[in-house]
Formats: C-alpha cells, structure tokens, sequence
C-alpha cells in the first residue's frame, strides 16, 4: 500500500506537538504576566481628574501634612476625602483666580461635589481600614508610595491580595515609630524607638491571626 | 413532565435570540471576559462640599427616635452610615424597648427603602401635584361651612403634637369631626377598666415582682404595648440556677401564642370556656359574679390556678387578653385587687391615646354618618378602611357615595383606589413628630434622611390642609414643646435620650367598684368558634408589603407568604383534612375560602384565621398573598364568635412552611426538665447526650488565638419572637426568596427558629439556632476549595469569594445551618434598596453558600477599637446582631478564654449543653436547658 503521508509529516506532527507545548506554555506566561500587569491593576497608570491635583506640590513643596485633607485617616476605615470647603480655605486666597481651580470655585459656588477618580479602589469584598494600620506605624508611604513626587497621583502597588499578605504574613519590617508614620522620606534608622515598636508586635502579636480570612473578607 | 429548565433565569433571559445570534454573542462576550473580567472598573469618590457637623467619613452615627405600632410606640436608635439609615435597633432608655427591638420595630427599616412605596399625588389613579391638590381642597373646603360634613379619619393618635393640631382644627371647624380606627388594637382593655373603675386605665404589669401569672389569653410576651419590656422581667424570674425563686405562669388560650409556649401549664380553651375560668377564678378569690358551667380539665386547671393565687397574695398576677370581652377584663381588676396584686404586681396608667375611645364605635358612626349622607369629604390619614373595616359596614360602598375623598398614606392601598385624590405620607424615618410609649413617655421623633418621595408627615399634611400658613414639621414639633424652661437646652437633650424625661405617667390609685354590673348572655356554642386575630408577621395587612416579614415563618406555625385557617388536630380528622386543604368557613351568612393549617394545642372547636392577607392593592408583595379575614369581621364581634360553620372543600393551596414537621424524633434537642427535677440532677441536660472527649477526634487540631469566640442560648428565657431573626437579616443583608423558593427549602435566613411540639405535657418548645461554629467543623474538610476555614479565633469562616457551589459543606453540616444562592436573591437592580444595605457586610452573589458569621463585621470593629487603645476586647463589647434584639436577654456572646466574661459563666451553668454532641462537633454555640415551675396539684 502506497503512503499517504509524506514522512516530512513525521517531522511536522513532532514540531507541532513541541509547538502546542510552547503555546500553552506562552499562555500562561502570557495570563501571568497579564494579571499583575498594569493594564488590569491600574498601578503606575495616570487617571484623568477633574482638577488637575499635584500631590508633589502641596506635599512635597508645602509641606502640608497628610491629615490635613485626608482627616479621618486615623478614626475611621475611610482615609477621607477633602470636601470642597477644605481646598477652599487655602485658594480663596492663594490662586483664587487660577483657571486650573475653576472646577473647584465652581463647586463650592453651586454646592455641586467635585467627582474625582478613585486611584486607590479595593474589591467591594476587602474591607480595609485606614485607622489600624496608620495607629500600628504602618506609613502611608508603603501603600501610596512617595506621593510627595507625584505631580499626578497614580496607584502605586497593585494592592493585589498576595502583596498585602507579603506584609500580613510577616508585618513587622514594616513598621515604623508613630511620629514616622506620615513621614514621606523616612529611613530606618535601627534607632531604639524603631526596635521596640517591632518587638512589642512580634511580642504581642499572633501572626497567624492577621491572615484569617474574615480580617479583610466578610 | 414540566421542563426542567424553565426557571433557570428568572429575573429573566432574552428569549427572542436565535441559536446563531447566541453562539456569536456568547463567543464575542467570553473572549472580551477573558480580556477585561479581571480589570477593575473605575470609580468615582465624591467627597462632601461641606462636611456635616460631627461626622467621620466611613464611621456609621446612631440617632435617637420611635416608631408607632398601632396604639404603642418603640424607641429606638437608628444607624446612619454617611446619611443612610440602615439599621434600627431598641433605644435602652425607653420604657417599651430596654434595648431590644421587635421584628416590626427592625423591619420598618425595609419599608423605608420599599420602591413600592407611595412616591407621588394620585389624581384618580394619575400621577398629579401637590399644588394642584391644594387648589382642589382650597375650593372643597370654603365649600363646607364651618367644616360642616368634614370627616378625617387616622389610625390611633398617641401622638402630643398631632393629637393638638387635630383639636385645633376642631375648634376652628366646630361642624368637622375626627374618627379613629386602629383595625387591630381592641377596644376591650379600656372599656373594661370603664366597668370596673369607672375610668380609661391601663394595666401595667411588673413582672419581677410576680410569682404566679395567670394568663387568661393573654399574649403580653408576643403582642401588646410593654412586650418587651414583660420579655425581660418575665425572663428575670425564669433563672432557678441562679438561686431565686421560680415563676410560675398558667396560660388558657384559643390559639397558640408566645406566651402560651413560656407557660407551665398550658390550657387550649375556647372564649367561653375563658370566660367561664374568669369567672371561676373571681368567684374563688372572692368576688362576687355569676358563674358559668365548666367542664374538666378546665375546672381543675380554674381551681390550681386560683388556689395557687390565693397563695400568693400580692405576688400574684391575673392577667388578661386584649381580645376578651370587657367584662372579662373587669374581673381581672376586680381579682387584682381583691388579692392585693394592684400596686405590687400590676399598676394602671391612663392609656397613652391623645383622645381615648372605642374604635369600633368611632368608625361605626362615621359609617352610620356616611350612609345617612352627612359626610361630604372625608380625609383618611394612615388608614385604610376600604380594607380593613369590618366587612358588615360596607364601607367601601358607602365611601364610593362621598362628593370629596382624601386619602393620605405610605401605599395606594384599597382606599386609594377609589379615592378622588391620595397623598403619600413621610415615613416616620423622614419625619418629626412625637410619641407616647404605653407608660406615657414621649419621644420627640427625628428624620434620618430628608424624604425620599414627595411624601409629607401627618402633622405637615395637616398644616398644608388646615392651616393658613403651612408649617413644616420641624417647626411644629418646637411649637408644640416651646413651653419647656430653657427650651434649646431641653430639645437637644430629648432628641439625643430618646425620651422625655419627666413625662412618664403616675400610677393611678383606683379602687374597683364593689358590684359589677352582671349581664349573662345567652350563649350557645353551636359550630365552631372564629378567632380573627392580628397576624403574628404583618399585623393588621400594614407590613404586608415587607418582604422580611412575609418570609419571617410565623412562630407557631412557621408559614411564610400566607395565612390559612388554623385547626385543631382533632377538627382535622372529624373533617378528614390536611394541611392546604381549602375550607369553607360561614360565618354570620359570609363566606370565605381558606386553606386549613392543624396546630398542635389549638383549642378543639375554634378555628384561627390571621387578618392582614388577601390584600387587593399596597404593593407588588403584598398584593395577592392569602385571604382576607376580613370579609367575615362584623362590627359588633370584630374578634370573632362562635356560630361559625366549617366545610371541606375540594382542593389545595401549597403552604410554604419552613418546618416540615413539629416532632423531635427522639432525639432531645430542646431539653427540658421540671424544677424538682433540676433540683434533683442538675446537670441533667449534659448528661442526657454526653460528647467524646476533645482528644477522641481526628479532626486537625487548631492554634487557638487570642480570644475564643463562643454563644449561648437560654432556652428558658428564650420566647421564640423571632426578633433575632429579622435583626439579623437586617445586620447581614440576607435577601428575600419568595415563596415559592421557601416552599423548595430554600429560605436564606442564618439564624432560624425551629419549633418542636410534645405531647405530655401538652407544649410548644422553641430554639433558635445560628451556625455552631464547631471546633471540630465537618463542612470545612469536605470543601474542595477551602473556602469554609477556620480561624484562629474560633470561627468558622466563609469565604464567598472561594467558593464554587459545591454544596459539600451544606450536605455534611449536621445542623443545617448554611445556605445557599440558589439563584441572584439578592436584588442589585433597585435603587433604593441599594441603600439599605450594611456597608460592613458583603452583598452575595449566585452560586455561593453563605451562613452566620457570629457577626465578624462587629468582631473586626470592637478588634479595631480594643487594638487602637491598646488593651483586649472588653466582655460585652462585641454584641451580635440577635443578641442586642433579644427582649429577653437569652443570647450572650463573648470570649470563652476570658474565664471572668458573662460567656464563660453561662457555659459553666450546670443547663448547658451542646447541640448533637454525640458528634463530636463540639460546638461553640450551646443552649441553656428549659426548665419548668408545674403546681403540684396539677403535676399528675
């Protein structure tokens, strides 16, 4: 009986099965590299906002303080957001007739709220609160990054659920004495403060208890 | 066979695609899934432009007010979260609430959120304005001279403020008049006190102080002002273990309530066989009346009853029901006193009613008025006779004669139908206003949130109707208690107590006129007796459109979605019927349809039906469900009456009970013991099923952690309200399925109340029973994705977003505590119930099993706050959700390595045992063993 296949074939179907290998292989690296991409955590994007916020100014330049508009960071869950009243009582005298705050004088004119974008957004299903973590000296610079160089504010982890347990799972390292904590350029320094606050956790602290799942989920 | 996919979408599936059309679109979405599902859809944060005084963004504040039941009032605290009421809980300073909450209190939040609510003016059934009304009213009222044949009509006015406008409208039209009718709150209390004191008086009971409480149909635990207040000092004298003295409590009922199920010894009985105890019983202590014919068992039960009294002389109780005839109600008084009871163990306060009166009577000479054409407009404030007026008063047909009608309330129910015009009212929750408690406090009531709608409170209605220059509510409310020294001081600090403090009535010191007017009727007890009673869930129809409370199983039945008439067992087989059978009950030559329900220790002749169903109009739920008791109410009897005839029919009616069957198998799930026998063996309970010991397991042991959550649950204070119920649906977001999911078993409530009924002695047991949280958990190792897990603390942790549906757990907890999203329950389509929600907690999607959390959201924020100070969770500063709706304190929660927390002492109480622990479960949710107080002459 004559062949039907040319034995080229042979080569083809081997070449094809490495193929198929290779493929499936380059999925998944795709899909791997793809979720902790930007494109699906937002981290490091630029997001249009209504008013064009330069954290590097009024932080890094000013100087002003966390607190100052994000005044519930320490009381509540919610860091909170500045109403229209609080950028008011600066640039009803300084800038008070800048084009770029237009949106800001319109809304304290009409009552209206300004509609920002949110940077920092957690799943509906994590319930993260701001006030824990700031009163145990984490800084709010190992979630937000150095927003004090942000002209325009992006995420700057991904806030996927792994890179919170990297520090749930072992937190210590990332704490900082109190008066630190809202410090944008702070170092260690080994200094004693910085060791007792790392002791007194490790001592008074189950870690285990800190990825349960119904601390974040419920 | 019907197709077995047809449910498969019910909220519904485009059914106009072609197979072509739907592969190419389900490719088209799965491929733009896999690119996109995972990114985060943006939002938006949209910050105040001025941030209300006092608040912390994300952190929730709790506001003082009250809200109204018929003729009471409960006070309460309501969560706000940034602005939205989501949650009403009991406000501990108010004498009808002590904290807890009943579950129309808790419930009222839904209807707040209700999208069927009333939202706009009715023109003949078209949307219209209020400026167009006014201009139509304006031209109605110059009409009437004087007010000559001006009519309103409102439900029970226990309101200060409301109750002045009224009479202020009064005396400015001498020729109007002002009707009450409450369809469901009896006239019979007061009008007995008017016989035996010659006054309007309330009792008031004080239940600590009573040793003995003889319940004549009285359901003072269940229904009533003052219920749950009864709950808890009822509950402080059910405490044997704890050294004092037991009460005991005698109920004879014709129909099963809350109370009857608490009591030692309970006695079915018909109205007659009541009245003739009643008299039995006065007879005994000395009054002097006339006596009627009673037959064994009841006579012997009378002579204990009274004996054990007598015994108890000031530390006794004769209690009786709002559903008695008055004369009934006279005895009571006229024992009380005879037995020196009055000032000890019951007091009288004048009722809180602005205008006391007979409603019966109220409504009937309106009606009387209307056919004999003196009425010419009507205004109908927070009432709905079309509906709820009894059937031989026709007043549908006689309000279609009227030239004007006005109808003001929550719904376009049955009397906005054939109304000219219907005016949505505020809820209570958007309004001001005030409200007298059944002791006489007032609350000044505050709004939560401005009104949704274009709805106005009553008090602003009436302004806008009344006055030349319409008020607002708020300027009303400060008119009204502008005479106060130092008023601003005085209204800040009544709006953040909840109570007003120096309005609470005096005791009235009344002495019982020495010969009561005797009047024996003739009474045949030919037929079966009708009971018409409020329903246990939606009252009067008034909560009809409440999904929470139309699932809510009702407590001695368990049904859901309906009312039916409830028999005897031993009616049930002289009639050869079963549950859902239809029956055919005549009454006083009316005619009514219902499925039949048999119920253990309903009296043998008398047959329950529950107002509140059959409704025509009032909202999507409402409308449809059950039939309407009303048709056969008479004006004269509206509690019901003997004479009723009772047929079969052909036919059923599925009923969608949450409890297949009442009988525990066995097996002692509810254990229960008398005091001697306590006394006896007081561990009796534990030893009745002992548990392996912790290391005869081979489950993983885990790390315990910082604290050890666990609860336990006092079955002898427990009454089985189902306040923990609602309480926790409204804490956890827990959906509504609709009957015909409840009639497949799949109701979603995580806290359910199973109800067990035992034949000797003749009683109802209840137990409420949430997730045990095992330490030994069988549904956590059959998950395949881990996403049932234990954690440090103790509890067993559900993780909706591990979950796939498999239903392993459900299948392998012995409790059948879980639940699960058979379809998308939850609706995420309506606006205004998106408000609703508890922020702190997750809404549920399809597909997940979900089940009592032992409220971690509390846990996580009582960790927060104890972490911030630096110190351990204080006892009793974690209280779940069911636990601070209790009226009867039966639930405490806390920390079991905490040796000195209230926790730690209740499971170290010699009544605590473990549900199944032959399992080997070993549950951190245990029980506290019912115990009962029988008379030794009734023991045998």
């Amino acid at each position: 009986m004559a062949q039907i296949f040319h034995p080229f074939t042979n080569a083809l179907s081997r070449a094809s099965l490495v193929l198929a290998l290779v493929l499936l292989l380059a999925v998944l690296v795709f899909a791997f590299k793809l979720y902790r991409s930007p494109y699906l955590t937002w981290a490091g994007v630029l997001l249009e906002q209504p008013v064009a916020f330069s954290h590097q100014h009024h932080v890094g330049g000013l100087g002003i303080d966390c607190r100052y508009c994000h005044a519930s960071v320490e009381r509540s869950a919610f860091a909170g957001m500045p109403s229209t009243k609080t950028c008011m009582s600066c640039h009803s005298q300084v800038w008070s007739d800048s084009p770029a705050l237009e949106p800001v004088r319109d809304s304290w004119r009409s009552g209206r709220a300004l509609e920002w974008v949110r940077v920092h957004n957690l799943p509906d299903y994590a319930y993260f609160d701001h006030s824990i973590h700031v009163k145990r000296g984490v800084g709010c610079v190992s979630c937000h990054g150095r927003v004090d160089e942000m002209p325009w504010t992006f995420r700057a982890k991904s806030l996927q659920m792994g890179w919170c347990l990297d520090c749930h799972r072992n937190p210590s390292p990332a704490l900082r004495p109190q008066p630190a904590v809202f410090q944008m350029g702070w170092k260690p320094t080994g200094s004693p403060e910085e060791r007792q606050v790392r002791e007194w956790f490790s001592r008074h602290h189950d870690a285990l208890a800190l990825t349960n799942c119904t601390v974040c989920h419920r | 066979m019907p197709p077995l996919t047809i449910d498969e979408w019910p909220e519904g599936w485009p059914t106009d695609l072609s197979r072509r059309d739907f592969l190419k679109w389900s490719g088209a979405s799965l491929a733009l899934a896999l690119l996109s599902a995972c990114r985060q859809p943006l939002e938006k944060i949209i910050p105040y432009g001025q941030e209300p005084e006092n608040l912390v963004a994300g952190k929730p504040l709790s506001f003082a007010t009250a809200l109204a039941q018929g003729r009471s009032a409960c006070g309460v605290l309501v969560t706000s979260h940034m602005g939205r009421p989501t949650r009403i809980d009991g406000n501990p300073r108010h004498p009808d609430s002590l904290g807890a909450a009943d579950i129309f209190t808790q419930a009222e939040i839904l209807n707040l959120y209700d999208p069927d609510r009333s939202q706009v003016v009715l023109e003949a059934g078209q949307p219209s304005h209020w400026q167009t009304f006014a201009a139509a009213w304006t031209r109605v009222l110059s009409g009437l001279r004087n007010g000559e044949g001006l009519r309103i009509l409102t439900g029970a006015v226990i309101s200060p403020s409301l109750g002045d406008q009224l009479s202020r409208i009064l005396k400015r039209y001498p020729g109007a008049r002002w009707h009450q009718y409450e369809p469901v709150a009896s006239d019979a209390p007061q009008e007995g006190s008017l016989l035996a004191f010659g006054r309007r008086l309330l009792p008031r009971y004080r239940l600590r102080e009573a040793e003995i409480i003889v319940s004549l149909d009285s359901d003072f635990l269940g229904s009533g002002p003052g219920r749950l207040a009864y709950a808890r000092e009822f509950a402080s004298r059910r405490r044997p273990e704890r050294g004092q003295p037991m009460s005991r409590l005698y109920v004879a009922e014709g129909t099963p309530s809350i109370t009857g199920s608490m009591a030692d010894h309970h006695l079915p009985a018909s109205q007659l066989q009541i009245e003739a105890m009643a008299r039995q019983i006065a007879w005994a202590c000395g009054a002097r009346c006339a006596r009627l014919p009673l037959e064994e068992p009841a006579r012997r039960w009378a002579a204990a009853a009274a004996a054990d009294l007598k015994r108890s002389r000031g530390r006794g109780l004769l209690a009786v029901g709002e559903f008695q005839p008055p004369m009934v109600h006279a005895l009571a008084h006229a024992v009380n006193h005879a037995l020196g009871n009055a000032g000890s163990t019951v007091e009288y306060l004048p009722p809180p009613d602005f205008r006391p009166e007979s409603h019966a009577r109220s409504m009937g000479t309106l009606a009387r008025d209307m056919g004999a054409g003196r009425v010419s407009a009507l205004v109908t404030v927070d009432c709905n006779p079309a509906y709820a007026a009894p059937a031989d008063l026709d007043f549908p047909g006689l309000y279609r004669r009227l030239p004007f009608r006005v109808h003001a309330g929550h719904y376009a129910d049955e009397t906005a139908a054939i109304s000219h015009w219907h005016l949505p009212l505020a809820h209570p929750l958007e309004s001001w206003g005030d409200l007298r408690a059944s002791d006489g406090t007032v609350t000044l009531c505050q709004p939560l949130i401005a009104p949704l709608y274009e709805g106005k409170s009553a008090s602003e209605l009436l302004s806008a109707l009344f006055d030349e220059n319409p008020r607002s509510g708020y300027e009303l409310l400060r008119a009204r208690w502008r005479h106060r020294p130092s008023f601003e001081r005085f209204w800040l600090e009544s709006l953040s107590e909840g109570v007003v403090a120096g309005t609470r009535y005096s005791p009235q010191r009344v002495e019982p006129r020495r010969t009561l007017a005797e009047r024996l009727e003739p009474v045949s007890q030919a037929g079966y007796e009708l009971l018409l009673r409020p329903d246990p869930t939606v009252l009067d129809g008034r909560h009809a459109n409440n999904g929470w409370l139309q699932e809510l199983p009702k407590p001695q039945t368990t049904l859901t979605w309906d009312n039916a008439a409830l028999i005897s067992p031993l009616t049930a087989r002289t009639l050869e019927v079963e549950n859902g059978d239809l029956l055919e009950l005549r009454f006083r030559g009316r005619l009514l349809e219902a499925p039949a329900w048999v119920l253990a220790n309903q009296a043998e002749r008398s047959v329950t039906l529950h107002l509140g169903y059959g409704r025509r109009a009032g909202g999507k739920t409402a409308a449809g469900l059950g039939v309407d008791a009303y048709a056969l109410r008479q004006g004269a009897e509206p509690w019901g009456g003997s004479g009723l005839e009772l047929a079969k029919r052909s036919g059923r009616r599925a009923l969608a009970a949450t409890q297949g069957h009442h009988s525990m198998e066995g097996r002692r799930h509810v254990r229960a013991a008398t005091l001697a026998q306590f006394k006896a063996r007081p561990d009796f309970a534990r030893q009745t099923e002992p548990g392996p010991a912790a290391e005869e397991s081979l489950y993983p042991r885990w790390e315990p952690g910082e604290y050890a959550w666990g609860m336990t649950v006092n079955l002898n204070s427990c009454i089985g309200c189902s306040a923990c119920v609602i309480a926790c649906q409204a804490e956890n977001n827990s959906p509504v399925v609709g009957k015909q999911e409840v009639l497949r078993g799949r109701e979603m409530h995580w806290l359910r109340v199973d109800r067990y009924v035992e034949e000797h002695p003749p009683r109802m047991l209840h137990q409420p029973v949430p997730c045990m949280h095992c330490e030994n958990a069988p549904c956590e190792l059959v998950c395949p994705v881990g996403a049932t897990v234990h954690s440090q603390e103790g509890l067993n942790e559900m993780v909706y977003n591990r979950c796939v549906g498999t239903r392993y757990c459900s299948n392998n907890c012995p409790y059948k505590v879980r639940r699960f999203n058979f379809f998308q329950y939850a609706d995420l389509k309506t606006e205004s119930l998106k408000m609703l929600r508890n922020p702190e907690v997750s809404v549920r999607e399809r597909g997940v099993m979900e089940k009592c959390t032992y409220c971690v959201q509390r846990i996580s924020a009582a960790r927060i706050a104890a972490k911030k100070e630096g110190r351990r969770i204080r006892d009793g500063e974690v209280v779940t959700a069911c636990q601070a709706a209790c009226p009867a304190e039966a639930i405490v929660f806390g920390d079991l390595r905490d040796a000195q927390s209230r926790l730690s002492g209740q499971k170290a109480d010699p009544l605590n045992y473990d549900l199944l622990a032959s399992l080997g479960t070993r549950p951190r949710t245990s029980y506290l063993a019912r115990l009962t107080n029988p008379a030794p002459e009734l023991a045998s």
